[in-house]
């Protein structure tokens, strides 16, 4: 054991934390509102990732053009992806829910895989590093990071400050009050499960910029978000966030003192136990 | 698909022909031969490279009028392949259904040690021969089949020529680290490093394996960085190789000495640039490396297939880039199964092991000899490995052989 | 329900007879004709149709979607596996630990999670499954990511590799016949009534006398031990295991999709379900000009099926022939 990568692991696990946290909170503010948990999760955080290879290497155009069009093109898909699959069986019991989204999984995988193959892609961005003695902090985590921060901001600002993202949020507390207060609850869904969608594909179009990926690198990190949703609490976009750093964090320091490979274990042990203690998640309101 | 198209399209004449031809013993027929691909995952980019040697061998075979046997018979190959993922059950259920529903006279290899491992079970089970390529496992061939033949070298001499290499370069390397990926082969060829580095006085200070699939190396890395070894060994495939190599770079990871499975003689793999510099990698092939009549001579083997430079035509001319040494695996794993049923003069599965039992045979991938051992039968005895190391070349990189002296095209570098 | 009043009311009907009968008559095909092609597809159905009617025991009749259901596959191909590798028992002594180590994890965390109800305790299985992949990859005495192989010898012990693969077809069939009896006695007995209960409404369950967590923990071991008895079958056949063919969460899926294909809470939807999904799957894989679309066919039909035909075939079949619903449950 070294401590000598402590530091510089910490500091790693962070920053890419940020962008895990993006992604979670798509997947909790969906189901926040729509009380479904999206298994299309993943494909859209890939769907992210092939919006910035083709802005970038398709269109020779900037990459973080990319990540905006990522934004853009994830709010109108998950709005088509709640009409067509979810809305239907909006009030079905979950396993309804779960294998509507799993099929929009299999149809982008297997649309995907056929289209663009599982060959391994790369966005080659190099905004150079920032080195401080045994710490290198690449330019490109960097960004991603300020980027995350300015859309969880920005999601925040709406839901917060803006008469439609009051309405989502009615909708996400009592879906039949909202109604009776002449809110279209339909609309509002489908608006929650295209934001959803936008933070997901954002953040896959981030992690782009940082990573290699193929058509399969969604899941991974889909299941990276359920961690994340569950710790910081299903629902609680805030937690998501704070769930995010927790588990870069955990990922980063922990490597340090057991072999990587490990990781994983923890993680997901981690990830039962706070169901089994305290289901509604480190931050969620205690009931 | 156009290749499996026009490979279609030669089987449906080869079948007329055998139609119009029958009721003899000689004339054409057609020559089975299965194999699983990995069109889709881990394990995709160099199955398909491992694919189209074999294509390249079967289309060449079949332009040269086909395999002529003693008796009159010609045989012209027939590819018939179905894709299997990179998943080891998806390699059971199509070898059993390639043996009996396709019936198939010969097999293949898929790409990846872990999918011939499986592929294996099934041909042996049916007593069908199956010419591997793309599969270095040492514990697969330590089994006692008898109908499994192995042309790569075995993958416990991976490294540990890497380690004569770099002791040859820098006999001041002490401490090392040992950085894998955790599946079958990449684990086997560390396994029998970190003996044979201890053996050299060599210090492990980290011996750690990453999930196949690993995208993110900055825990890892950050983790080499703080133990500061003299050389790092490892990688697993070609995508996380080259993704390794990169992050190694960006950390400024101050190893002298960097070698890596698989990825490096991929030409692919100086996409990530200045990160490529100086990265040594173990190559079952290379193109600047002669073999022809002499070198056969003086390895008392037998010459057979075309010279080096016209398959590199060929393979360039069909696919538009050059061969890395898993294409040539798959081209070599179609000769040597063409050698072994010319020389056994028929296609009984008995007459062509025993023709395979007794093969000392040089073509452009090399010498082949396999075990006759019946604890290691099939392992491959004779075939030699090659390093390659990227070097600057003016403005870009190119990747020169550095070892065996011999052979080499350039002396080996330390990595700045 | 309906069906059910019908069975209750009407003549006994001798459904379970018939349904094994066709299961074991389609079973024995492949041993008569000597097809080992044949068996393989059928090997792999039957293990669909043990996995999907396992979990619709818990899933189905009590309401519980259990989203990580192949970690009992694979903690009894691992358990049985290393029995017949390192202790050197017979296949079917093996088979039989291989079900300990899938009990126990049925018991103790599944007595804990099956508290959680709804997207929780699905969440709960995933990590579960998850976390058990994650271990045994950095296990090393049950292999480590690379898994466990048998030499090629083991086989001899069972008269060749080819007799072997035959024994462990006919332990797959008789497990997934098993699997279809327990499904059946389960529905039709005051301990299905209480499953089904719960699903309905776990307050009035417990108003009604029934102990919910003793309840659910026994159909969560129900459905559990079959998959964990395909699993040694399959791994034994294979001669291989490792944690991603063991743990894989698409095949936890696919069985879910196969009882809702089929129909889920019935006994014959997840048969009709696996034999359905195997055949689709067959045609998709053979066709060349849909084998590339493959999943996005499979997708589309799955997303038609839970938007369309939540009752799956065996309602279609119910609705279509009113005759064949005293036989059809």
């Amino acid at each position: 054991m070294n401590l000598g990568a402590l530091l510089p692991s910490a500091i790693d696990g962070l920053l890419l934390g940020c962008v895990y946290g993006l992604a979670a909170m798509g997947l909790t503010l969906i189901f926040g509102v729509t009380r479904v948990v999206n298994l299309a999760h993943g494909p859209v955080i890939a769907m992210g990732m092939f919006v910035v290879l083709a802005v970038a290497s398709g269109a020779g155009l900037n990459p973080y053009i990319g990540v905006l069009l990522a934004a853009v093109v994830g709010l109108a898909a998950g709005v088509v992806i709640y009409v067509v699959a979810v809305d239907r069986v909006i009030n079905a019991p979950e396993l309804t829910t779960l294998l509507a989204t799993f099929a929009v999984n299999l149809i982008i995988i297997g649309t995907a895989t056929t289209l663009l193959t599982t060959s391994p892609r790369a966005v080659d961005v190099d905004l150079g590093a920032l080195r401080a003695g045994n710490v290198t902090v690449m330019g490109t985590h960097v960004v991603a990071v300020v980027i995350a921060v300015a859309a969880a901001g920005a999601l925040y600002a709406f839901l917060f400050r803006t008469r439609l993202g009051k309405s989502v949020r009615a909708v996400a507390a009592d879906r039949a009050a909202a109604e009776l207060m002449g809110i279209n609850s339909r609309r509002m869904l489908a608006l929650a499960f295209g934001l959803g969608t936008a933070l997901a594909m954002t953040a896959g179009a981030l992690l782009a910029t940082m990573f290699s990926f193929n058509v399969l690198s969604g899941g991974t990190y889909e299941t990276k978000s359920f961690v994340i949703v569950v710790l910081g609490g299903l629902g609680n976009p805030t937690g998501a966030l704070i769930g995010g750093l927790v588990i870069g964090l955990l990922e980063g320091v922990t490597a340090v003192v057991i072999p990587v490979s490990w990781v994983p274990v923890i993680e997901y042990a981690v990830f039962v136990l706070i169901l089994l203690v305290r289901p509604r998640g480190l931050l969620g309101s205690r009931q | 698909m156009r290749g499996m198209r026009i490979t279609a399209a030669v089987a449906a004449a080869v079948l007329v022909l055998a139609a119009c031809g029958s009721g003899t013993t000689s004339g054409p027929k057609t020559l089975k031969i299965g194999f699983t691909a990995s069109q889709t995952g881990a394990q995709e980019l160099t199955s398909k490279r491992q694919v189209e040697g074999i294509k390249l061998w079967a289309d060449q075979v079949a332009k040269a009028g086909g395999i002529k046997l003693k008796d009159g018979t010609v045989l012209t190959p027939q590819l018939v392949s179905y894709d299997d993922e990179s998943k080891t059950d998806r390699v059971q259920a199509l070898y059993t259904k390639l043996i009996n529903d396709d019936k198939v006279d010969f097999l293949l290899s898929p790409y990846s040690s872990g999918l011939i491992k499986a592929a294996a079970v099934v041909g042996e089970q049916n007593g069908k021969i199956m010419v591997t390529a793309g599969g270095a496992d040492d514990a697969t061939m330590e089994q006692g089949f008898t109908s499994i033949y192995q042309l790569y070298t075995p993958g416990s001499k991976y490294l540990t020529g890497a380690i004569d290499l770099m002791l040859a370069m820098d006999p001041t390397v002490k401490t090392i680290a040992i950085v894998n990926e955790k599946d079958a082969f990449s684990t086997g060829v560390a396994a029998a490093a970190k003996p044979y580095a201890e053996s050299k006085g060599l210090t492990v200070v980290l011996n750690e394996g990453y999930d196949s699939g690993t995208t993110d190396f900055a825990p890892l890395v950050n983790k080499i960085a703080a133990a500061a070894p003299d050389a790092i060994l490892g990688g697993g495939h070609f995508q996380d190789g080259q993704t390794f190599a990169k992050a190694v770079f960006d950390k400024q990871v101050a190893a002298r000495f960097v070698a890596l499975l698989v990825a490096p003689p991929e030409p692919t793999f100086s996409a990530i640039g200045a990160a490529a510099l100086g990265i040594v990698g173990p190559s079952q092939w290379e193109q600047s490396v002669k073999y022809d009549a002499t070198t056969a001579a003086a390895a008392g083997a037998t010459w057979y297939g075309p010279a080096v430079a016209d398959f590199v035509t060929a393979y360039q001319t069909a696919y538009g880039a050059a061969p890395s040494y898993h294409s040539v695996g798959g081209y070599a794993a179609g000769l040597v199964l063409e050698k072994a049923i010319e020389d056994a003069g028929s296609i009984d599965a008995a007459a062509v092991r025993k023709a395979l039992d007794a093969l000392n045979l040089m073509t452009l991938f090399g010498q082949t000899q396999f075990s006759t051992d019946t604890k290691t039968h099939g392992k491959q005895t004779a075939h030699q490995m090659v390093y390659v190391q990227w070097q600057a070349a003016g403005d870009g990189l190119a990747s020169q052989v550095v070892w065996p002296v011999a052979v080499r095209t350039a002396p080996i570098l330390p990595r700045q | 329900m309906r069906a059910t009043l019908h069975g209750l009311h009407g003549l006994p009907r001798p459904f379970l007879p018939v349904l094994l009968l066709i299961v074991a008559v389609v079973a024995a095909l492949p041993l008569v004709t000597g097809n080992p092609s044949l068996r393989e597809e059928l090997f792999f159905m039957l293990l669909l149709v043990t996995l999907a009617t396992s979990v619709n025991v818990i899933t189905g009749y009590t309401g519980y979607v259990s989203f990580g259901h192949i970690v009992f596959f694979g903690l009894g191909g691992y358990g049985a596996f290393w029995s017949m590798q390192v202790l050197g028992v017979h296949f079917l002594v093996a088979a039989a630990l291989g079900v300990i180590p899938a009990v126990l994890v049925a018991v103790i965390v599944g007595g804990a999670v099956l508290r959680l109800r709804g997207a929780y305790f699905a969440l709960a299985t995933l990590g579960i499954l998850e976390a058990t992949k994650a271990f045994m990859t950095n296990f090393e005495p049950a292999g480590g990511a690379v898994g466990l192989s048998f030499n090629f010898s083991v086989y001899a012990n069972y008269g060749g590799a080819k007799s072997a693969a035959e024994m462990a077809y006919v332990f797959m069939a008789l497990v997934a016949l098993g699997a279809i009896t327990a499904s059946y006695l389960v529905r039709h007995s005051k301990f299905g009534l209480a499953l089904m209960t719960i699903r309905e409404d776990q307050d009035a369950a417990v108003i009604l006398g029934i102990d919910p967590a003793r309840t659910k923990v026994a159909a969560f071991v129900i459905s559990a031990v079959f998959p964990a008895l395909a699993g040694a079958a399959f791994f034994f056949k294979n001669g291989i295991i490792e944690p991603g063919s063991a743990f894989d969460l698409t095949r936890s899926i696919e069985s879910l999709v196969i009882v809702v294909l089929g129909g889920i809470g019935t006994v014959a939807g997840p048969v009709i379900g696996a034999a359905a999904y195997e055949w689709l799957r067959g045609f998709l894989i053979t066709n060349p000009a849909l084998a590339s679309f493959q999943l996005t066919i499979a997708g589309v039909l799955l997303l038609v099926v839970v938007l369309f035909a939540t009752s799956g075939l065996v309602g279609v079949i119910r609705s279509r022939v009113p005759r064949a619903r005293g036989w059809l449950e």
